[in-house]
């Protein structure tokens, strides 16, 4: 992007309906706007960019000099993502993990965390605000607290070790769901409180129970706001390390990509060439994830809603 | 187990779960009555509460008696744990630290996250601007670690540069800098790493609000002759104040509980380390669960302003 | 688990519905300790003499939880299939970096695997303590380490009078790694003194290479190779007699003699004529990465650094193309001894194998490993060197790499001194705590020899 392109989009805009953000943002002042987005943006990306340069150097290159030393020397190699993908173990089986692991761990947690959400927004129960401080609060505990409890109790039920059924994913799946639901339904309280009253009140009104307007109002409006958290619920449980080596029984069957990425440096070595490769591995379904969903945001969090 | 079995035991726990989603829905539809509506809140929020009070409430509650035990959990030892803490003079340092990470990194987020949004917003680049500012967020924290390591990493001057800030000092004739070791700036390069992954979070928050705030408020405005950066300061940001709190709530709970940078870059070391950190150092390495446990409550009870400050944007909103 | 398939169904609709764990438990599979009757499979073959005494334990498997990853995952992978032509069982490994904190997590949660390679004294005694689920080792395997092991080794696997867990691998941490190319161009000879030593690194350091590098940095753990240098120097300042005092904290952490030891290290390590080849100065040593701390040597910008033996690994991670050898691209001389009186210990490191089940094939199994039989095969299975254990029946033609040949002769001579490293046996808050950060603060914050110390005891638990 260039400052001559950034004129070109206001011209463009002239045509265009002037919502709120884009005359804030040709207020905040044309050249000097563009560039402090470009700013922002190339200094977030300049760290990213050096990864993926150093995935594709020599080993021996990497320890030697910097990657931006590939633009007056070139010297690339296929070799690591080679070894990542075709060395000793193959990724699949770990892909394929992931993927069964992630799936359930964001529909399980988002769906119920929606249903709640939509009670603390707008049913009347005894004690519900202070449960809803409860839950939120909750957020601050750190899932390192609650290995030891937790891992008893399902040891306790015969849900986890070497004889848990469904090989440790269903211990998984549980646990990702608790883990997400404080934010997931503090997030979603705040995108459902933001519905206009008179939308819910005039569906009671017409005759509408909870159930039917959850169904038929809240929950289109809330698409934008899902899949919002459902990406970051994505990545989180895509990356995430601690609860699969906890809560997966320790069985290498069900051991999701970073279980085996955290490995590839080997036992005491450094091994930044497959680091940097197994990152990019790892980077691509979060990355599709995100650029398939984000049409579903893009247009507003509650966009087509009747407000105002 | 074949990857066939995998997906398979997927499905069925999928289809298992939305089956019994569907059949509360179903039942709890027709209720109208007093009793009826209680019970359909019941079905609605049970689920989430029976959910957080194992996997959450139960862990912390003994968490909370753990730390008044000793290290191996074998015998009570009252306020030992805590007395320790608060006499160990390295967790002023700590404490210090903690409060400038909780401090900086929620706020510089969100301004960053926020004002690229704005700039950004309905831009002919707004997917791809959007794209990279998130991408720290997808980055496995692995990838995340060694990407600052090249650009953290300290050579003395006269040797080739393999940290990107050290060569862009080197290159304007600066001599090279220890980010990670200098004292006490190391801690806000540490901060930086945090800051760089968060943004992310916080712009596709604010970005989405922005888009939802009316259009004819801010027509209204406009007719009002309010523009530029008073448009932006007295429309837009009154606009999507409730989500601030949000961005601003979660990311500071994020980073009070966040370990893993401090714990892969300097290990604790050079005055950086935060309560987390602690907390995990004596949880687990150096397996003393009592103090481990003190630790975590301390952390517990840090977050009980922002506790108490959304409670009171909660009344205020509800008194409007 | 295929047979499990059909009680799969009512369990995720066990797990959904309530989400309150119902399910009821499974347990009690653990069996009796002795034999699980039956003819054994290894019946009448000689390397299978130790292991009939189980009985068949065809269909049992082992559970295996260790800290070392692929690739050097195989090599024992390879060495276990002795063990199950014999017996019949097999063994499930399963190897994580995470291995420490996760290994006391599953202990806790009763979730522990059958059998643990841990890597310090240290947490044997934490989780023996803690815990109290490490069960005793059976006879079979108190005699294979009466019989191939120095009484030095069962007394780090013994907690409180009682032998748990019988030695595995081990490595010689008393060693520097010099480039024999470059000290033969430069007609440098190998330092059999302390003062010869020095000298040769005033002379290197007069031709304007710094003569030593070094790194601790280490991710969480930074500082351990700084204690692995107090360590080496203490047992040739003081001897093995205060060494061992030191480690049980019979005598001050701060005694007179270890800040005499620190000092002489900070002689080398603090001193910035010495320090640091081809990285910086003094302080970088605390943010250098201690794998990569090595290479300058490998680039001729440094010419000695002091780490163990399994550093070989970290060469060929530099260059492949290094060779490892007397008359190589790298190799190693002994850390010469200080003065007369204290001679040459070896500080060294190794690992331990812990059961908490006393199941049939779980003791047939650490009986296995602490047997004569199992070194040999793994020596056999690891052709490219990283494998060194202080059994005295290992037969040096199956150790694979010249330095790891040089580790085994060390430890099997049976006048060496050897000390174990002292903060593998400290407890935790020290050992894994207060020592590496000292230490590192001793270095990056150029804190003196005395506050460091006194810094680490008044930490003691």
């Amino acid at each position: 992007m260039t400052t001559t392109g950034a004129q070109e989009i206001s011209v463009q805009e002239a045509y265009e309906q002037e919502p709120v953000a884009s005359s804030a943002r040709r207020a905040l002042s044309s050249p000097w706007a563009s560039l402090a987005a470009i700013v922002i943006a190339v200094l977030w990306t300049i760290p990213t960019i050096g990864l993926f340069i150093t995935s594709f150097r020599p080993a021996a290159d990497i320890a030697d000099s910097g990657w931006w030393t590939v633009f007056t020397n070139p010297s690339f190699t296929l070799d690591n993502y080679d070894e990542v993908l075709n060395g000793d173990t193959a990724l699949s089986t770990y892909f394929v993990n992931s993927i069964v692991i992630t799936i359930p761990s964001v529909l399980i947690p988002v769906s119920i965390a929606v249903m709640a959400a939509y009670a603390f927004a707008w049913m009347k129960f005894p004690g519900r605000d202070l449960i809803f401080v409860g839950v939120f609060a909750l957020q601050i505990v750190p899932i390192q607290v609650t290995m030891i409890p937790l891992l008893s109790l399902y040891v306790d039920r015969g849900l986890a070790g070497g004889d848990a059924p469904g090989g440790g994913f269903y211990t998984v799946w549980l646990s990702h769901s608790m883990f997400a639901l404080p934010l997931a339904i503090y997030l979603m309280h705040n995108f459902m409180r933001q519905v206009p009253g008179e939308l819910v009140e005039s569906a009671r009104v017409d005759g509408a129970g909870h159930v039917q307007i959850f169904s038929r109002i809240m929950l289109p409006l809330m698409v934008p706001a899902i899949a919002a958290f459902a990406i970051f619920q994505f990545l989180w449980v895509w990356n995430d390390l601690l609860v699969a080596l906890v809560f997966a029984g320790g069985n290498p069957d069900v051991s999701p990509l970073t279980v085996r990425l955290a490995e590839l440096s080997g036992t005491r070595g450094q091994a930044w060439y497959l680091l940097s490769a197994g990152a990019f591995v790892s980077l691509v379904v979060p990355l599709i994830v995100f650029l398939s969903l984000q049409r579903y945001f893009v247009r507003g969090l509650l966009a087509g809603s009747v407000k105002g | 187990m074949t990857t066939g079995e995998k997906f398979a035991q997927m499905f069925i726990a999928i289809a298992l779960f939305f089956g019994v989603v569907a059949v509360i829905l179903l039942l709890t539809q027709r209720l109208r009555s007093r009793r009826g509506e209680l019970i359909q809140s019941a079905a609605f929020v049970l689920p989430a509460i029976l959910l957080i009070c194992i996997g959450l409430l139960y862990p912390a509650l003994s968490t909370i008696k753990q730390s008044f035990g000793n290290a191996a959990g074998t015998e009570n030892v009252g306020f030992e744990n805590y007395k320790h803490i608060f006499t160990d003079e390295a967790l002023v340092r700590v404490l210090l630290n903690t409060a400038a990470w909780v401090v900086i990194v929620p706020t510089a987020s969100t301004v960053i996250g926020l004002v690229y949004a704005v700039l950004i917003d309905r831009s002919r680049f707004e997917k791809f601007a959007k794209a990279l500012i998130f991408l720290p967020m997808a980055i496995s924290l692995v990838g995340a670690s060694i990407i600052w390591k090249f650009v953290y990493e300290y050579q003395s001057t006269e040797n080739a540069q393999t940290g990107i800030a050290n060569a862009v000092l080197k290159f304007f004739g600066f001599d090279t800098y220890r980010f990670l070791l200098n004292q006490p700036w190391n801690t806000l390069f540490l901060i930086v790493i945090m800051i760089w992954v968060q943004a992310g979070f916080a712009m596709t928050l604010l970005s989405a609000s922005i888009k939802a705030i009316p259009d004819d408020i801010v027509e209204a405005a406009r007719l009002d002759g309010v523009g530029g950066f008073k448009l932006f300061r007295y429309i837009t940001v009154p606009s999507i104040r409730p989500s601030l709190i949000v961005v601003l709530t979660t990311i500071s709970i994020t980073t009070l509980k966040a370990f893993d940078i401090v714990r892969t870059t300097t290990g604790g070391n050079f005055d950086t380390s935060v309560l987390a950190y602690e907390f995990y150092v004596q949880s687990f390495r150096s397996f003393d669960q009592g103090l481990g446990a003190a630790l975590a409550v301390l952390i517990f009870i840090l977050v009980l302003p922002i506790v108490i400050y959304n409670v009171r944007q909660m009344r205020k909103l509800e008194a409007r | 688990m295929r047979s499990r398939n059909t009680r799969r169904g009512a369990a995720a609709a066990a797990v959904l519905l309530s989400a309150g764990l119902v399910l009821a438990g499974c347990g009690g599979d653990d069996d009796e300790g002795g034999s699980a009757g039956g003819t054994s499979p290894g019946e009448g073959k000689a390397e299978c003499k130790d292991l009939t005494q189980f009985g068949d334990l065809s269909g049992k498997e082992v559970s295996l939880y260790t800290s070392i990853v692929a690739p050097e995952d195989k090599p024992y992978k390879d060495s276990f299939k002795l063990f199950e032509d014999c017996t019949g069982a097999s063994v499930a490994y399963e190897g994580s970096k995470e291995f420490e904190a996760q290994l006391v997590v599953r202990v806790k949660s009763g979730n522990p695997p059958d059998v643990a390679f841990i890597p310090q004294p240290g947490l044997l005694q934490t989780l023996v303590k803690d815990t109290g689920k490490v069960v005793e080792a059976p006879q079979s395997v108190s005699d294979n380490v009466d019989e191939f092991y120095g009484e030095d080794w069962k007394k780090y696997g013994t907690v409180d009078g009682t032998f748990y867990a019988p030695p595995l691998t081990a490595n010689v941490k008393s060693f520097v790694w010099y480039s024999p190319k470059m000290f033969q161009e430069n007609g440098w000879d190998i330092p059999t003194t302390w003062d010869d030593m020095l000298a040769l690194s005033d002379k290197i350091a007069a031709t304007g290479i710094k003569p030593w590098c070094a790194g601790i940095e280490s991710g969480e753990a930074t500082g351990w190779p700084a204690t692995d240098w107090l360590e080496d120097v203490l047992l040739r300042t003081a001897g093995a007699d205060v060494y061992d005092q030191w480690v049980a904290h019979e005598i001050p952490f701060n005694d007179p003699a270890v800040v005499e030891g620190l000092d002489t290290v900070g002689n080398i390590l603090k001193n910035d004529k010495y320090v640091n080849g081809g990285i910086g100065d003094v302080k970088s040593i605390a943010t250098e990465p201690f794998q990569e701390a090595g290479y300058p040597i490998a680039d001729g910008e440094c010419a000695m650094h002091r780490q163990a033996s399994f550093y070989a690994a970290n060469w060929k991670e530099k260059d492949p193309n290094l060779e490892i050898g007397e008359d190589k691209d790298v190799f190693a001389f002994y850390l010469p001894p200080i003065g007369e009186e204290f001679g040459n210990p070896v500080l060294g490191g190794g690992e331990f194998v812990a059961a908490f089940s006393d199941a049939p094939e779980v003791q047939a199994f650490q009986t296995y490993i602490s047997g004569g039989e199992w070194v040999n095969e793994k020596g056999k299975a690891t052709p490219n060197g990283g494998f060194v254990s202080a059994n005295k029946n290992l037969d040096i033609a199956n150790v694979a790499s010249p330095i790891d040949k040089l580790s085994t002769e060390i430890l099997q001579d049976p006048d060496a001194t050897f000390r174990f490293d002292g903060s593998d046996l400290m407890p935790g808050a020290v050992g894994a705590g207060s020592f590496w950060k000292e230490m590192t603060a001793w270095i990056a914050e150029d804190q003196s020899t005395q506050d460091t110390l006194d810094n680490i005891e008044s930490s003691w638990p």
